[in-house]
Formats: C-alpha cells, sequence, structure tokens
C-alpha cells in the first residue's frame, strides 16, 4: 500500500507546516518562511504522489469514501493556497490554510483507508469528474471563508485601533476582500459543473437527474447562496465586512453539506 | 597611536552652537584640510549634521590630538569663546570612539531613534575625507565597520519599521485599508500644516490625485498646483467624497464639518467602497461617531499619535537588540585595533621563531647523538646567529615605523605573512573619558 506511505509523509509534512505557520503568526520576526514553504512543498508533493498511485491501484478515481473525499479535499486545497501565493504573496494565509488541511487531513487518516471493491452502480466516468469538481469548488469556498475570517480580523483591529503583531501580518483590507471574491468567483462554476455532471451521473445510476436527494437539495441552497453573493457585490456593493460574513455562512453550508447531511440526513449520496 | 573623538550634539548642545559649528557642504572639504595640517593629526574625519558635529581623528598623543581639535574648533568660529563650546564636547577615546560611532551610524543615538538619515550622513562624511585624503588604515577601517554595522542593525532588528510621525502613520495606516495607493484618490479639506504634510506624504507613496477643498478656492487651487491635483470647491466637498477614498481633514472649524448622516448616505452611494477619514484638527472636525458606519475608518489626531507612540515603543525595544550588535562589532573591532600596535607583533614575531628554531633543533639533535656538548652549543648558537640575522632588518623597519601610520600596514602584513596570533589583554582597555 505504497499510497497510504505516501499519505503519511503528506500528513506528517503538514504537521511541520501548520507548526512553522502558526509559530511565525505569534513571532516577532518573519519567522522561518523558506522552511514553511518548502515543508509544504513536500507535503504537496507526497500527496500528489499518494493520489495517483492510488487512482493506479484502486483503477478508479480515489474519491469514493469520506477518507478519499477529505484527502483530495486538502490536496485541492494546498493547491489553492500555492497558487494564490504565487500570485499574491500573502505569507500569513499558510497560517490559516495549513491548520485546516492539517484537520482535514487527520480527520481523513482517522477513517478506514483501504481500498474497497467499487460498486457497480458508481462505476461511471461521471462520479470522478463530478466529485473533483464539487470538491474543487469546495476548496475555493474554504478559501474565501478563510480571507473572510481574516478581513474581519483586519477590520478589527482597524476599527478599535488595536495594533498587535497580527495586524501588522495581515494584508490589507482590499486585498483580503479581493480574495474573497476572487475564491467564489472561481468556486461558483465549480460548484455547478459539480451539480451538472452530478445529475448527468443520477441519470445514468438512477435514471433521473434530480431526485431531492438531501445532498442535492443542499447544494442547490448552496448554488442559490452563493449567486446570490456575487449578485449582490455586483449590483448592490455587498463588500468588505458584508462579503466576508457572507463567506463564513456560506462555508458552514458547504461543510454542512460535504459532511454533516450524511451524518444527520438519510438519502441515497451514503459515500460521499 | 589612538583614536581619538570631540564632538557635540543634540544630548549636549543647544541648537544655536550646534549651528554655529556645523559645517554646511561647501565648507567640509576645507574645514578637514585645516584640521589635517595640524602636525599632531593624523588622520581625521568630520561628520557634520544638523543635530551633530563630530570630530573623528588618529593621534599620537590623545591629550595633545584633544587639544588641537579644540583649537581647530575655535580657530572655525573665533566669535563663540572656548569655554563656551568647551562645556558642550564630549570626548571619548579608542573604545569609546568605536562605540559611540558604531552607535551613531546605526541610529542609536539619534534624536529619533531608526531615522535613516544618519548612515546616508556618516557615508557622506567618510567619502569627503576620503576624497581629501584625510584618512588612513585606522578611519578607514573604522568608518567602513560602522556602515557595516548600522546595516546589520537595521536588517537584524526592526528598529526602522514602522512610522514614527504622525503624517507617515496615516499613509502606513491607509496600506493597510488599501492594496494599491496607486488607483486611489485623497482629499484634503482645510489647509493645516499638518494636513499639507498628511496630503504630501500620500503624494509621495504614489497616490493617484488630491482633491484639495478649501473655503478659500484659490488657496486651494495653489496647493493643488502644487501636488499636481485638482481643486474643488468648499461646498462640494461632500459630493466630491463619493469618489474620493482617503479624506484629510484640517480646518480650522469649531464645530463638526463631517457629519454622520452625510457620511452614511455616501458609503451607500460608494456602493461600500471603504472611505479612510483622517482628522487632524483640533477641535476636532469629523464626527467621532461615523467611526461605527460599516467600511468607513476614522483616525483623530490623538488615534495617530498614539499609532506613534506604540512604534515609537517598538523602536525602543529593538534598539536594545541594536546595542547588543554593536557592542557585538565594537568588540571584534577593537580586538583588530589592539592587534595593530607594533611591539606586540615584534614579541609574537620574535617567540614564533625561537619556538621553530627550538623544534628544528630538537629534531636534529637527536639524529645526531655523537655530537660532542661543545659541538651541541656550536650548532645552537649557529641557529641563533641565523635567526638574528635575518630577523634584523624587518624588526628595524617595523621600530622605526612603529609611531607612523604606516607601521600599522607594516604590522598587519607581518602578522598574515607569519600567521600570528596577537593576545590581547582585557586588562589595557582604556577607560572612557568624557
Amino acid at each position: 500500500m505504497l499510497n497510504i506511505l505516501f499519505f503519511k509523509i503528506a500528513l506528517g509534512a503538514y504537521f511541520l507546516s501548520t507548526a512553522s505557520f502558526l509559530y511565525q503568526l505569534i513571532s516577532r520576526r518573519e519567522g522561518p518562511r523558506r522552511f514553511s514553504y518548502a515543508i509544504t512543498g513536500v507535503g504537496f508533493l507526497s500527496h500528489t504522489l499518494a493520489l495517483i498511485i492510488r487512482t493506479i491501484e484502486a483503477a478508479h478515481i480515489p474519491i469514493t469514501n469520506m477518507h478519499e473525499a477529505m484527502s483530495f479535499f486538502s490536496w485541492a486545497l494546498v493547491l489553492a493556497f500555492l497558487l494564490i501565493e504565487y500570485k499574491y504573496r500573502i505569507y500569513v494565509l499558510g497560517s490559516f490554510v495549513l491548520p485546516l488541511t492539517f484537520i482535514s487531513l487527520i480527520s481523513s487518516s482517522a477513517l478506514p483507508m483501504e481500498i474497497k471493491m467499487l460498486d457497480p452502480m458508481l462505476q461511471s466516468a461521471w462520479l470522478g469528474v463530478h466529485t473533483i469538481f464539487a470538491i474543487m469548488g469546495a476548496a475555493a469556498f474554504s478559501i474565501a471563508f478563510l480571507a473572510g475570517v481574516m478581513y474581519l480580523l483586519q477590520e478589527w483591529f482597524l476599527k478599535s485601533k488595536r495594533f498587535n503583531i497580527l495586524y501588522s501580518k495581515l494584508p490589507s483590507l482590499d486585498l483580503l476582500d479581493e480574495l474573497n471574491y476572487r475564491a467564489i468567483s472561481f468556486g461558483f462554476p465549480l460548484l455547478t459543473l459539480g451539480i451538472i455532471t452530478g445529475s448527468i451521473w443520477a441519470e445514468y445510476a438512477w435514471g433521473t437527474y434530480w431526485n431531492w436527494d438531501p445532498k442535492q437539495t443542499w447544494s442547490l441552497i448552496l448554488w442559490l447562496f452563493y449567486a446570490g453573493m456575487l449578485h449582490s457585490r455586483l449590483s448592490a456593493g455587498w463588500r468588505g465586512k458584508k462579503a466576508a460574513y457572507m463567506a463564513i455562512i456560506g462555508f458552514v453550508g458547504v461543510v454542512f453539506t460535504f459532511v454533516g447531511v450524511n451524518m444527520l440526513l438519510q438519502g441515497k449520496h451514503i459515500f460521499v | 597611536m589612538d583614536i581619538i573623538l570631540v564632538g557635540l550634539s543634540h544630548n549636549t548642545a543647544p541648537v544655536e552652537i550646534r549651528e554655529c559649528l556645523s559645517f554646511s557642504g561647501e565648507h567640509l572639504p576645507a574645514g578637514i584640510l585645516k584640521l589635517r595640517d595640524y602636525e599632531e593629526i593624523l588622520e581625521c574625519v568630520i561628520l557634520s549634521t544638523c543635530n551633530r558635529v563630530e570630530v573623528y581623528a588618529t593621534v599620537e598623543k590623545p591629550e595633545l590630538g584633544v587639544a588641537r581639535v579644540k583649537d581647530f574648533l575655535h580657530a572655525c568660529q573665533p566669535d563663540l569663546p572656548l569655554e563656551k563650546i568647551t562645556q558642550h564636547l564630549y570626548i571619548h577615546k579608542n573604545e569609546g570612539v568605536i562605540r559611540h560611532l558604531f552607535r551613531v551610524a546605526a541610529s542609536l543615538d539619534s534624536m529619533v531613534i531608526g531615522e535613516t538619515q544618519i548612515l546616508g550622513q556618516v557615508k557622506d562624511a567618510f567619502d569627503c575625507a576620503l576624497l581629501n585624503k584625510t584618512t588612513g588604515v585606522v578611519l578607514n577601517k573604522l568608518f567602513k565597520k560602522s556602515i557595516f554595522t548600522a546595516k546589520r542593525v537595521r536588517t537584524e532588528t526592526r528598529i526602522g519599521e514602522s512610522a514614527v510621525s504622525i503624517s507617515f502613520a496615516a499613509v502606513e495606516l491607509a496600506r493597510k485599508i488599501f492594496s494599491n495607493l496607486r488607483n486611489k484618490t485623497g482629499m484634503l479639506i482645510g489647509a493645516g500644516e499638518m494636513g499639507e504634510l498628511a496630503a504630501q506624504n500620500l503624494v509621495n507613496s504614489g497616490i493617484k490625485e488630491i482633491v484639495v477643498s478649501n473655503r478659500n478656492y484659490d488657496r486651494a487651487l495653489d496647493l493643488a498646483r502644487l501636488y499636481n491635483g485638482r481643486a474643488a470647491r468648499f461646498e462640494d466637498f461632500l459630493q466630491e467624497m463619493v469618489n474620493v477614498d482617503v479624506v484629510i481633514c484640517s480646518t480650522g472649524a469649531p464645530n463638526y464639518v463631517i457629519r454622520f448622516e452625510e457620511v452614511q448616505d455616501i458609503i451607500h452611494r460608494r456602493k461600500n467602497r471603504p472611505l479612510f477619514f483622517i482628522d487632524i484638527s483640533v477641535p476636532r472636525n469629523i464626527d467621532p461617531e461615523i467611526n461605527k458606519i460599516g467600511n468607513v475608518f476614522l483616525y483623530d489626531i490623538d488615534d495617530l499619535q498614539s499609532v506613534v507612540e506604540t512604534n515609537l515603543k517598538t523602536r525602543k525595544e529593538e534598539a536594545e537588540k541594536g546595542e547588543h550588535i554593536v557592542a557585538e562589532e565594537v568588540g571584534k573591532f577593537t580586538q583588530w585595533f589592539k592587534s595593530l600596535e607594533v611591539v606586540p607583533t615584534i614579541i609574537a614575531l620574535k617567540d614564533r621563531m625561537e619556538e621553530i628554531r627550538r623544534k628544528e633543533l630538537e629534531r636534529t639533535m637527536g639524529r645526531l647523538r655523537s655530537l660532542s656538548p661543545e659541538e651541541v652549543q656550536i650548532i645552537d648558537g649557529l641557529t641563533n646567529t641565523i635567526i638574528n640575522k635575518i630577523l634584523h632588518n624587518p624588526l628595524v623597519a617595523l621600530k622605526l615605523e612603529a609611531h607612523s601610520t604606516n607601521g600599522l600596514l607594516y604590522a598587519e602584513a607581518v602578522r598574515k605573512l607569519f600567521d600570528l596570533e596577537i593576545k590581547v589583554s582585557e586588562k589595557e582597555t582604556p577607560g572612557e573619558e568624557s
């Protein structure tokens, strides 16, 4: 089970990178910037390898149970972080993204990890495409959520005139708001594609495009929420603090749709 | 040889004395050459800024050198009685000079700790001395090391990081709200001195445009021209506010010029784009309540003052770290300076030769067991003579040059060529004089 070995290396690397990013958050100095990036890179590479090997070992896209979904979510989150870093260089973002990645990955590692034979019903390329879109969308919304949290912190520092280490490390409000907006305008089409490919697959598997399964219903609610959020920004200027709050509420919805629905509600979407 | 420093600064002398004694740009070369002409002065550098006038020199006899520098200062300003100058002077010797210059260059001795100008001024003073060839081995190395130390302090501590003036603090805050000032517009309402300074700083930070509004429209036009901006009639400033991002208010009005409801309306019309108000007027011209409106940030003069004070406190804390770095570098430099002394070099050289001679002699004697004691003595004498003959010329040259700046070069060369280690005992450290 080579994929599990690389998965564990990634987990270890993300643990170190979380620790080093959190240290830089409280340290007066710049902190071990290079180390943080390097170890994150190591984690990402070995995680990528783990996913590739698992795809080969399982002979299908490995997003078919909760462990795999959480693992892929963590991977997408770090991918998003690395892309944002490349463009914006918001070093402090790592102090927010990496802890979330680590939590998600360690939860994933607590779940059954072995590759199982796939239910014949699930054997369709649409399934893989559907889950990839849906989870990458969730990762983008998570970035928007973190940008929202950072925005609210920075806004509070500026309004209450408190100038601490975190204030000096956080970027400008403008930039955080832009990050929030960009992340959502990226996540929204992914979610849309996720819903569309999901219903195409549902047609194959169940013979119907839409059957108001709780997961489908909640995805639709999310879709409407984020559509409304984008619309209100463009038409009514709901930016800044309001957008930050909305990104946080949206994330709660994402987590519920992703995890909560399976635990609390009964439906056909039992796997992921 | 000793390094001496005779000087005065904002810590010891009032501005009337400082301005009298300072050397402006064109007078500096003449001054430094005049100083150089004194027989007792071997090397010299004059550092003259608006906060300090300091003469650095290497001399043979420190007491005499100090007296000469005092004469020199008096000669430059004959109207000022010598006692009047002397009472404000501080005098340092050797390690004291090194520490003082390192602290000055690192801006630890500045009026505003961590300011960046002083390093440039130290460089300029050194360049002027280099150009006029008034420095030698010791002062060259001293000034280069002081610049190096200053850079170390700047990069290894956060001494120069945050704004310590009100107008810079305002710009710094603007940068935490807006990511890029280049596509933002500022507005200056009123024409208080502080407001103008803040507007100027915004311009320097690359803001796209400044709109100036004033009760006196002509004054607004004048200022707008100064900032390459645009003037707006005083009645229209609320209207303008829909499109600007930073508002600096500093009118002399006794009441609120900008009110809560107005800002609420404006922010709505701006579609919630953030608006940053800086109220530097006393009494305040902007209703403080507006800070409660979303996407509106209001800072008054007290807020900015407290930002500045926090930053100053940080600088002082960072200055502590700077002092450690300075102490470290002073230690290194003092070590080097003392090793330049010719006498220890001579002793070390002799010791090294004697060591080699003895070692080689022992080895050879171990193989020549058949020699009689007499023959052993002859060989011993022979090696001794060879060493002495070889060393004769170098030692004479070293002793001869011991009291000139060249001597230092000779000593250093000898140390390097023969890989000599010179032990400097701590007890010899001369104390500071003041």
